[in-house]
């Protein structure tokens, strides 16, 4: 039987994932891959607690989050886009003008 | 869900900026040469906004099934983000001439960022809250890479798009966490339910990541390290909209989620704030000493005035969200104003941005140069301008709320911040200039810059009545 | 109680005679000309073998965006109308208001794609 707690704990080491791939990876891509997965973990727990509290917000809110993500990821690909046309390289090591 | 006459009027503001944001578009599709046309339309209709802001201050009330407020301390963010935005926008038009830069998208994104930030302080809802600060935030990344043909601008904007959306996924799942262990994404139900609910550990763990998400979006130590890059890469009004209304957005919705502490409940992350402000505060105004580039400069100061201000959250008194809510509109004008005239000194290659190249501006531009250092007085924080007043309110509701050291530490950044503050302001005094520079002064962006200037003092003069004022809200 | 499955099994009908008539419609009615490349598998488009390291043209990522925005706008269509009478039966026409609302500032946006040429294939 599936309680509450699978849920949770298949989203926390969901998130975790995202930000120890946002944390490790240097191509950007990969980077924004992890931080949809952080999204994505995020949803998962939104919609175990809605089933759990019987409220369909926690449901409803999980539809704004992916809508916005996609919004997200429109901006960040055409960021990418940009500066690969500059610069032949997505990897976050060698994009560096600026000081990290 | 009702929608009547009174909820149209008492959210005017807000209505008045998302109708400008599709007016706006509009010119710019049906329009070839629209530069000025859309410069003035966007800076008259956030002054529009802003002056209807602070005339509806006094009808609060909560509209559209109770997940919008209006009024109180709300019209006083809104006020500072309508108003700084279109000051930002006079500051734009002559560097966007300057620099080339594409115009038709910068308006739109600028009314529709500040449209994200109106959301973000009218929200009564955590859903509220995640809409407005993604509409701000994506539209921050497309502005800061706007000059997409040069490096700077669009490396600064991946940097930002990369941390910001990471930023957003700890927001996204404190939300999780807040709504699951509460059961409600209704602020006001949280709010009531709040001394119960910060005994529960998934609470305050969802409530912690919520406010590290946060200070990523304010640049507080240890969440800091995108700011110095964005800002020295980003246009410099995009820059001067990031780091003031953007931040104030920011404190915005901490200031909603803090709402049941102010009225005195346990403040439960009270370490944690106290830590970030501190080490924000000390890291912020040591570093900057190091800076020859003055954006740079101006971010590192802004991780310091970032704890400066978190100072008033930790203290966990009604009085520091009152002084909170001084500090920003203060910070506001005084930042923008010295990045009104950075952007005009700069030129179109992004060269004149070190401290030595004004040298001698002193003599040259008298006008520009005692701007420069009235600004540069205040974000010091030297009486009796706006700046000064800001960090007394928050310096005070320390003590009140029982955390006199940090507001001791405060006062020790302060002090630091005091040196490379007024460097810039002896270098252009005092110091030998070899290059003569070429700068365009236009009478657009004076304007804005005269206008911040008369805020600043203002606010220096006058700053008992208008924490009043605020208090009266915050209560 | 089978017969509430009727309309399904009259859409299966009418989703698998299409595909067949479809399908050799073509065939028997269609001129015959084939060469080598109409006969390769179809994949969008796309070459259908070869290595997965290869860069796809950049006018193919617009589209796509587009796509994307636009398609994942449909959840908040969906539900509502679905929903609507009972939505309409609790408040009135705003609940068809609110939807318009959105549907308005949608158009916006598709609009202003349109106009700055996001959907021109060149």
């Amino acid at each position: 039987m599936l309680t509450l707690e699978h849920f949770l704990t298949l989203s926390a080491i969901m998130f975790a994932l995202g930000v120890i791939g946002v944390l490790t990876r240097r191509n950007a891509i990969i980077v924004f891959m992890s931080v949809e997965l952080m999204l994505n973990s995020a949803n998962l727990a939104f919609v175990a607690f809605a089933t759990k509290l019987g409220d369909p917000i926690g449901q409803v809110f999980v539809f704004f989050v992916m809508a916005i993500a996609a919004a997200e990821a429109a901006v960040g690909l055409a960021i990418m886009i940009a500066v690969f046309r500059n610069k032949k390289t997505v990897n976050i090591d060698e994009i560096n003008i600026l000081k990290w | 869900m009702e929608f009547t006459l009174t909820d149209l009027t008492h959210l005017l503001p807000i209505v008045i900026v998302a109708a400008s944001v599709l007016v706006a578009m509009t010119i710019d599709m049906f329009t070839k040469e629209a530069d000025k046309t859309l410069g003035w339309f966007t800076a008259l209709s956030l002054f529009a906004a802003a002056y209807v802001s602070l005339f509806f201050v006094d009808k609060t009330g909560v509209h559209l099934s109770g997940v919008v407020a209006s009024g109180g301390a709300t019209n006083i963010l809104h006020f500072v983000f309508t108003f700084g935005a279109g000051v930002v926008a006079l500051i734009s038009m002559e560097y966007a001439k300057k620099t080339e830069m594409r115009v038709g998208e910068y308006y739109v994104l600028v009314l529709s960022s500040v449209l994200g930030m109106m959301l973000i302080a009218a929200a009564k809802d955590l859903a509220v809250i995640f809409v407005g600060l993604e509409q701000m935030s994506i539209s921050f990344y497309a502005l800061a890479g706007i000059r997409r043909k040069r490096d700077k601008s669009v490396e600064a904007s991946l940097k930002y798009f990369l941390l910001g959306a990471f930023a957003t996924g700890f927001v996204v799942y404190g939300m999780a966490l807040i709504y699951g262990s509460s059961g409600t994404m209704a602020l006001d139900t949280i709010r009531y339910a709040f001394p119960d609910l910060v005994s529960q550990p998934l609470f305050v763990l969802g409530l912690a990541l919520f406010v590290i998400g946060f200070a990523f979006k304010i640049a507080a130590v240890p969440f800091h390290m995108w700011a110095p890059d964005v800002y020295q890469g980003s246009p410099t009004p995009v820059a001067g909209l990031m780091s003031t209304v953007g931040k104030a957005a920011a404190f915005a919705a901490l200031l909603l989620i803090f709402r049941p502490v102010f009225d005195g409940a346990e403040n439960a992350l009270f370490p944690f704030l106290a830590i970030v402000a501190t080490l924000s505060m000390l890291y912020g105004a040591i570093v900057a000493i190091a800076q020859d580039d003055l954006k740079r400069m101006l971010a590192y100061s802004s991780v310091a005035h970032a704890g400066y201000m978190l100072i008033g959250f930790a203290s966990g008194e009604a009085t520091g969200a009152a002084g909170v809510i001084y500090y920003l509109v203060a910070y506001a004008f005084m930042n923008l104003g010295a990045f009104g005239i950075i952007a005009m000194i700069e030129s179109a290659e992004e060269t004149n941005l070190k401290v030595q190249d004004y040298a001698g501006l002193g003599t040259r531009a008298p006008a520009l140069a005692a701007l420069l250092s009235l600004f540069m007085f205040a974000l010091s924080g030297i009486p009796p301008l706006a700046g000064f007043f800001g960090k007394y309110y928050v310096f005070i509701a320390a003590v009140e709320g029982g955390a006199t050291w940090l507001a001791l530490v405060g006062v020790a950044s302060s002090a630091i911040s005091v040196y490379f503050y007024l460097r810039v302001v002896v270098v252009m005094y005092f110091g030998k200039s070899e290059n003569r520079m070429e700068y365009s002064v236009s009478n657009v962006s004076l304007l804005g810059v005269t206008i911040s200037a008369m805020l600043v003092i203002l606010l220096g003069v006058l700053p008992g009545s208008i924490i009043k004022l605020i208090e009266s809200f915050v209560r | 109680m089978l017969e509430t499955y009727l309309p399904i099994l009259l859409t299966f009908a009418a989703a698998v005679g299409f595909a067949v008539v479809a399908t050799f419609s073509s065939e028997w009615f269609g001129p015959q000309t084939p060469n080598p490349e109409k006969h390769s598998t179809y994949e969008s488009g796309v070459k259908p073998l070869g290595t997965t390291k290869d860069r796809v043209s950049i006018k193919y990522y617009m589209v796509a965006m587009l796509f994307i925005i636009f398609d994942l706008e449909v959840v908040f269509v969906y539900p509502w109308a679905t929903e609507f009478g009972t939505l309409f039966g609790e408040h009135g026409v705003a609940a068809f208001w609110s939807m318009m609302i959105f549907l308005i500032v949608f158009e916006f946006g598709y609009l202003y794609a349109y106009k700055k040429g996001g959907f021109k294939w060149a």
